[in-house]
């Protein structure tokens, strides 16, 4: 494994769309519901919370403040394109709105002591050479 | 809702006569998945004493019925090609309980065959899947990440060193078992305490021995009427009670990392066979993981959440402990193809017969088993009892 594999990029869907464009900006957009004010992750073309059947969706830029949920270190890569990577710290994070993100925590040794659940994180922007934005978090 | 009276009343009316594994499990690169299926559907069907042509149901879970009826040449009236990770095929169990009691059919089969290990046809992601976009461009990718996602969690909410105990006897006490079975990949080979905590990082806080096996392997289930199970030339097993559902697919959408849909599974399948936890004499329960078992554990209601380090201490689910598990071996070291939820099934009726050889409880009346697929996404739990 020279690490020389793609990774795997991101496949938008036109719901989602906002969301990508948004990380291209350094700016996280997310859906909420107009009913009951509950933010929602992923994009969707409704709001998985109704009050009354109303499922309508508004788009919210998020603060970018956020706490780490759970953690796992890869020591094996699962895809050839992450063999370079390895080891490497995969993320949920949970942001200030209340919802749960996938993503990588970077910017410090992935060793389990390095790590906190709770500890307060903010956004870095990966801007990917081939034209997608990941939304990665380090310790803030 | 699942109407529980209702369901009371579909308890037993259907039994499993067949069991079988594919004829070599294990590291088989010279036999197609397809091969698999095909092997274990001819085992289990003579061990019911049938033939493929008095098959008039295929459930399967990977691949379509469509494939596996025309390779083998038979042509169902009814089909269920249900397909959500290794618990499908405990699902096509309560299924196949559902239809044959209809009317629908009178003998059904259910079949699995993957090449894991020799990678031969693997199942392809759809990349318009939600994961495509959220997880795999993270690395976060197969269930090794997820599940120790939801492990460390876990430890977070109930103690790192008592779950990490846990997951070492789950480890130690499945490998006994293994022991005692020809048929396991780790018949052979042995392993410790020791073994288990100087075994490399695969996704911390997983080592690997607490990672299920990636082997070759095929396993199929044959199901009739309680008036043809009269026939069968090994005995059958009576289908009590029955469970399924999910409640997201990938690892970051999952409600709640430590409670599994087992939680609902578990009580209904248990309720609908009119048993309580304290009369089953096996639990034959998915372990992908150490920590898949933990947490099944509890949600199934064995025990109560964060319990489950205490529930297995001290080697109790070993062979000669008071609550026997995964006797087989289970996916940590009998075998695990990819979607290994029908080798629960198997095991269970075959300790429900007596027909489990040196591995054989003294006592084996009525046995849970338990699947869990996809990113302890999906479980699907039967309840079944000896004749």
């Amino acid at each position: 494994m020279t690490g020389n594999t793609p990774k795997p990029q991101p496949v938008p869907q036109p719901e989602s769309d906002r969301y990508w464009e948004g990380l291209k900006n350094e700016e996280i957009w997310l859906q909420r519901s107009v009913a009951t004010g509950k933010f929602q992750f992923y994009p969707r073309a409704l709001a998985i919370e109704d009050a009354d059947g109303n499922r309508e969706i508004e788009w919210v830029q998020a603060t970018g403040n956020a706490e780490l949920f759970t953690f796992a270190i890869a020591h094996i890569a699962p895809h050839p394109g992450f063999a370079g990577d390895v080891p490497y710290i995969t993320a949920l994070v949970k942001l200030e709105e209340d919802v749960i993100v996938p993503t990588n925590i970077v910017g410090i040794d992935p060793e389990p002591e390095n790590l906190q659940i709770g500890m307060q994180l903010k956004p870095v922007f990966k801007h990917h050479e081939r034209g997608h934005t990941l939304l990665m978090f380090t310790p803030a | 809702m699942p109407n529980i009276q209702k369901l009371k009343n579909l308890s037993g009316k259907a039994h499993i006569v067949g069991v079988g594994e594919s004829n070599k499990l294990g590291k088989v690169p010279e036999k197609s998945p397809l091969a698999h299926h095909s092997e274990a559907a001819v085992n289990a069907l003579d061990d019911a004493g049938l033939q493929l042509s008095d098959v008039d149901a295929l459930f399967t879970a990977g691949w379509s019925t469509l494939d596996v009826a025309e390779y083998l040449g038979i042509h169902p009236r009814y089909t269920d090609s249900t397909s959500v990770g290794g618990a499908s095929f405990v699902i096509h169990v309560a299924h196949a309980l559902a239809a044959i009691a209809a009317g629908y059919c009178e003998v059904a089969l259910i079949t699995h065959g993957q090449s894991g290990r020799s990678d031969r046809a693997p199942i392809p992601r759809n990349p318009g899947a939600p994961a495509s976009q959220y997880e795999t461009p993270y690395g976060i990718i197969g269930p090794p990440i997820s599940y120790a996602m939801a492990a460390r969690r876990y430890m977070h909410e109930y103690g790192e060193d008592r779950t990490r105990q846990a997951m070492a006897e789950i480890a130690v006490s499945t490998r006994k078992w293994a022991n005692l079975n020809p048929m396991a990949y780790f018949y052979d080979k042995t392993t410790s305490f020791d073994d288990y905590h100087d075994s490399r990082w695969v996704a911390w806080p997983f080592h690997l021995l607490d990672c299920c096996l990636v082997t070759d392997a095929g396993a199929a289930i044959v199901i009739t009427t309680p008036e043809r199970a009269r026939d069968a030339k090994n005995g059958s097993v009576t289908i009590l009670g029955a469970g399924e559902g999910h409640d997201h697919s990938m690892i970051s959408q999952m409600p709640d990392l430590t409670r599994a849909f087992g939680r609902n599974t578990g009580p209904q399948a248990i309720e609908m066979a009119g048993v309580s936890h304290s009369d089953l004499d096996l639990a034959m329960i998915y372990d992908s993981f150490t920590y898949t078992v933990l947490v099944t554990l509890e949600n199934l209601g064995f025990c109560g959440p964060g319990e489950g380090p205490d529930f297995v201490a001290s080697q109790r689910t070993a062979p000669g402990g008071d609550f026997p598990l995964n006797t087989n071996g289970g996916g940590l070291s009998y075998t695990h193809p990819g979607m290994y939820g029908i080798f629960t099934v198997v095991e269970a009726a075959r300790q429900l017969r007596g027909q489990a050889g040196d591995r054989q409880l003294d006592k084996c009346d009525l046995a849970l088993a338990h699947g869990t697929g996809g990113l302890l996404s999906s479980t699907g739990t039967v309840v079944l009892g000896a004749e």
